[in-house]
């Protein structure tokens, strides 16, 4: 095992002073903070939490103080501030720095407890939600775990798992259990790596199947490596950095064992921990050129398609009026917002109808929905009427995490738009082709 | 002061949900977006709904002498909402209701929390603005932009906030409610109280509701991008658009400093060998009229040696906008913080005032991009810093004396649209003078004899 040798934001907290300092507190931030929108304080949005970074450092008050470990991580990381931000801080830096630093003085378990205070039973939940949270990697053992319905145990755990609470089914056989290591194509132009993510792998299996499908259909062959990982974004943003670097680590060691000259990732926190997250983890680490190395090798699929490969335009018909909901890691972090408009233009029979503020925050933040109800669901259900009120047929987006929030949020508001991938659709008007 | 009593008796006013008292929460409110100036972290956070809330934690401030600091969004430029002391805040965040929009008078009352850039939203579909566009118009309120009388971008044409405010309801230091002013056009009823308290800072009353003025929104819009090789050349290209009766929505300028470092950053096709640039847009009702007025523009401009781009499509406007609007986020870039300044100059001495200023970076030795509202003179010298350089923050601090004393000298003011607060207080006298001070001293103590409303602000009460 290796660790790191520079002192990176995530080993010491000093580091962040650098990029604490370029916080102007113009308040730029507020008006485009989801948590901000709803709950209406300081402390609720990026300016608030970048005060008490340096109230931390100035010692002004302790990095243990239970308020401020309550209000630090009340941060979906969606990194929305980030871009409405005139001086370019690096916000999403600096409330990892700050979750890192409480992990390291109060232990991993401290963090999972004191986030789960705020809810009913504990216990109970953590039992539950192992299997049902695996997706999200939040509970996730570096090599996985099995899942389990998680029916029975969510009676009473969390409000949010009420009688309104909605979730996908979750799967007996994990995707990368199921499918083919290499699927070659027939005549091929490149080889890729499929980078699942846990939601594909546990709950959104036919995003999978559809992607590879799609990949076939354009002449792509697929390495799905069974000795991927959890991508690591889930734990990182509880500060568990070493889970996070052990997690890179890995996959990285797994992408080294193929030929493959690219990644395509179909969720956008996966793609941006690839692309972004992992080179400066590993800073300083024997793994660090790796981490360069591959972080240039990751696409979305919508940019996969349109912009590295030659690609083959679908043309079947999918009579479908589709909306477009922008995760927020894909289009904010891996910039990726025209490609999967594009595509979706490019489909027969797909007329595209924008919602007011397609890139506003679903609501989801990895966990944050379910330790933080009251303010995700009040986001959720904003989120969803947006989308109703295009009168869509279906909302689709790149991500699987959003995907979960959409349905549930839609499920609330008792909409029954359907909630899809922009893969899907693709494969969907590939098929339609005979 | 502020102790378990006087919180208890918050939490049973507010309710308990409206109170903050640990000290995490409160170190959220010991700022506002001006840099360097004394703070202090509140006693308490209060989030009142309604008046009557405000009018009873008056009574208890009295009792017990605690000063209360109004705040609006805390994007304040002057320190306008920093407190200064552990007393309480006010924040109107959550007191952010739209009463009325009353498309038939051209009126919308509202309440002090509602977000300026809603405000226009909610008046959109009946063709109607409410003109002030403070730059941080998506997150400001209008109870803080009507306390700070703010300015924006479309001054010249469309006046300031003061311009737009129509009557207000306020509770008073001592604890009344007292409204005034209404929808009508004409009122001279009594005293302008509501020019008193546009720009009063929160230092005579709390603002709890207000009418706004309306107008209707224009139909047409010209956008156009001027660059000059002379800085003399700009100046009077904006002194002659006025004076051939062109009133254009936007008059900007960008000095070479800022041009440079906004190319550099944005890459959006910029001259970087040009000493200025100005971008204008002209608005109206009519079609004839606004062509006719960017016409008139064009001649003016090629009088004046300058060249210039036209925007023909939405696309092409955007694309002149961003060079404004990348500004401030480039100049940032540059260092580590910026000490944004709003010295404002007649018309006729804009290009004096962006003379000295390049002189005062020379002297010593600092990096001062200037761009601004130059057909309203309100210029925005901005000094880039590192505020960890003690040397280079002695400096800054002597260059903003010297900025504030040319502008005085042009027969300018300290302030065009970010207040005094704080940070220009030791300044005030200069303009103003004795009288002044004097006179601002006796309204103050008529209107707060305990000095409990944003003590230490806008009105130095001790030499």
């Amino acid at each position: 095992m290796t660790t790191a040798v520079t002192k990176t934001i995530f080993d010491d907290i000093e580091a962040l002073k650098k990029e604490l300092i370029r916080c102007m507190k113009c308040g730029n931030c507020m008006a485009a903070c989801p948590i901000y929108n709803v709950e209406k304080k300081e402390s609720s949005v990026a300016r608030g939490k970048i005060a008490l970074g340096e109230a931390v450092l100035s010692n002004d008050i302790k990095i243990d103080d239970d308020t401020l470990i309550n209000l630090i991580f009340n941060c979906l990381v969606c990194k929305s501030c980030m871009m409405a931000c005139p001086s370019g801080v690096r916000f999403d830096r600096i409330i990892l720095g700050l979750r890192a630093a409480i992990a390291k003085k109060k232990g991993i378990p401290f963090v999972k407890k004191a986030l789960f205070k705020l809810l009913k039973n504990p216990e109970l939940f953590d039992k539950g939600m192992k299997a049902f949270a695996a997706m999200q990697g939040f509970f996730l053992k570096p090599e996985g775990e099995k899942k389990r319905t998680p029916k029975g145990f969510l009676k009473g755990i969390n409000p949010r798992l009420d009688e309104q609470f909605i979730l996908p089914e979750l799967t007996r056989e994990s995707f990368r259990d199921k499918v083919k290591e290499t699927i070659e194509a027939k005549s091929s132009q490149a080889t890729a790596i499929f980078f699942t993510g846990c939601s594909v792998n546990y709950l959104y299996q036919e995003v999978g199947d559809d992607l590879i499908y799609v990949l076939q259909r354009n002449n792509i062959t697929t390495i799905t490596p069974k000795r991927q990982n959890c991508c690591g974004m889930p734990v990182m943003v509880h500060g568990d950095i070493e889970t996070a670097r052990e997690l890179a680590r890995k996959n990285l060691d797994a992408f080294e064992k193929t030929n493959a000259k690219y990644i395509v990732t179909v969720c956008g926190s996966c793609g941006s921990a690839l692309k972004h997250e992992y080179p400066i983890i590993l800073e300083g680490t024997e793994h660090e050129e790796k981490a360069k190395k591959w972080a240039e090798r990751v696409y979305d699929i919508s940019t996969f398609l349109l912009k590295v490969i030659k690609f083959e335009p679908p043309k079947g018909k999918v009579p479908l009026k589709v909306t477009y909901h922008d995760s927020c890691h894909l289009k904010k972090s891996m910039k990726v917002f025209n490609e999967p408009r594009q595509l979706l233009k490019m489909i027969p029979g797909i007329t595209l109808l924008e919602m007011k503020k397609p890139d506003a925050c679903c609501g989801s933040g990895g966990s944050y929905h379910l330790t933080h109800v009251d303010t995700a669901l009040k986001i959720a259900k904003a989120k969803a009427e947006d989308i109703k009120a295009t009168a869509a047929d279906a909302v689709c987006t790149g991500c699987p995490a959003c995907m979960m929030e959409l349905f549930e949020g839609l499920h609330r508001i008792g909409e029954s738009c359907n909630v899809t991938h922009t893969v899907s659709l693709l494969a969907k008007s590939y098929r339609a082709e005979n | 002061m502020i102790n378990k009593d006087f919180i208890d008796k918050c939490k049973s006013i507010f309710g308990p949900e409206n109170v903050l008292t640990d000290k995490a929460e409160l170190i959220a409110y010991s700022y506002d977006a001006t840099p360097g100036i004394p703070r202090e972290i509140p006693g308490v956070v209060v989030f009142p709904e309604n008046t009557k809330q405000i009018q009873e934690l008056i009574f208890l401030a009295r009792q017990t002498k605690t000063p209360i600091y109004p705040r609006g969004a805390g994007t304040c430029l002057s320190g306008g909402p920093v407190p200064l002391s552990k007393g309480v805040v006010i924040s109107f965040q959550k007191m952010n209701k739209i009463v009325e929009i009353d498309p038939d008078n051209l009126t919308a009352t509202v309440q002090p929390g509602v977000i300026i850039a809603d405000l226009n939203a909610s008046v959109a579909k009946y063709g109607l603005i409410y003109p002030p566009d403070p730059g941080s118009m998506a997150t400001a309120t209008v109870g803080g932009s009507v306390a700070e009388n703010s300015g924006g971008l479309r001054g010249l044409k469309y006046g300031v906030t003061k311009h737009y405010i129509m009557g207000m309801e306020v509770v008073m230091p001592t604890g009344e409610v007292f409204r005034f002013g209404g929808k009508t056009v004409k009122n001279v009823t009594a005293y302008d109280f509501t020019h008193l308290f546009v720009g009063s800072e929160g230092t005579l009353g709390i603002i709890t509701e207000i009418i706004c003025k309306l107008i209707p929104a224009p139909k047409y819009r010209k956008a156009m991008i001027a660059f000059f090789d002379k800085l003399e050349d700009a100046g009077k290209t904006v002194t002659d658009i006025v004076r051939n009766q062109v009133i254009p929505a936007t008059l900007e300028i960008m000095d070479k400093v800022t041009i440079q470092t906004v190319e550099n950053y944005a890459k959006v096709g910029l001259p970087t060998n040009v000493e200025a640039l100005l971008l204008i847009e002209v608005d109206g009702m009519g079609q004839d009229s606004v062509l006719w007025e960017a016409e008139k523009c064009v001649e003016i401009i090629n009088q004046n040696n300058g060249k210039y781009r036209i925007a023909e499509t939405d696309a092409e406007r955007d694309s002149l906008w961003a060079a404004r609007r990348a500004a401030l986020p480039a100049l940032a870039q540059v260092k580590p913080s910026t000490v944004l300044e709003d010295a404002t100059v007649p018309r006729t001495k804009l290009v004096d005032m962006l003379v000295a200023i390049q002189s005062i970076a020379k002297k010593y030795d600092l990096m001062i991009g200037t761009f601004g509202h130059a057909g309203d003179g309100n210029l925005h010298p901005t000094l880039l810093v590192d505020p960890t350089n003690k040397d280079e923050m002695e400096r800054v601090h002597n260059a903003v004396d010297e900025i504030f004393e040319v502008a005085l000298s042009l027969g300018g003011t300290l302030s065009g649209e970010h207040g005094i607060g704080v940070a220009k207080l030791k300044y005030l006298q200069n303009e103003i003078g004795r009288s002044g001070i004097e006179t601002m001293r006796r309204i103050k103590q008529a209107f707060d004899p305990d000095n409990i409303l944003n003590p230490g602000k806008l009105v130095p009460m001790e030499d």
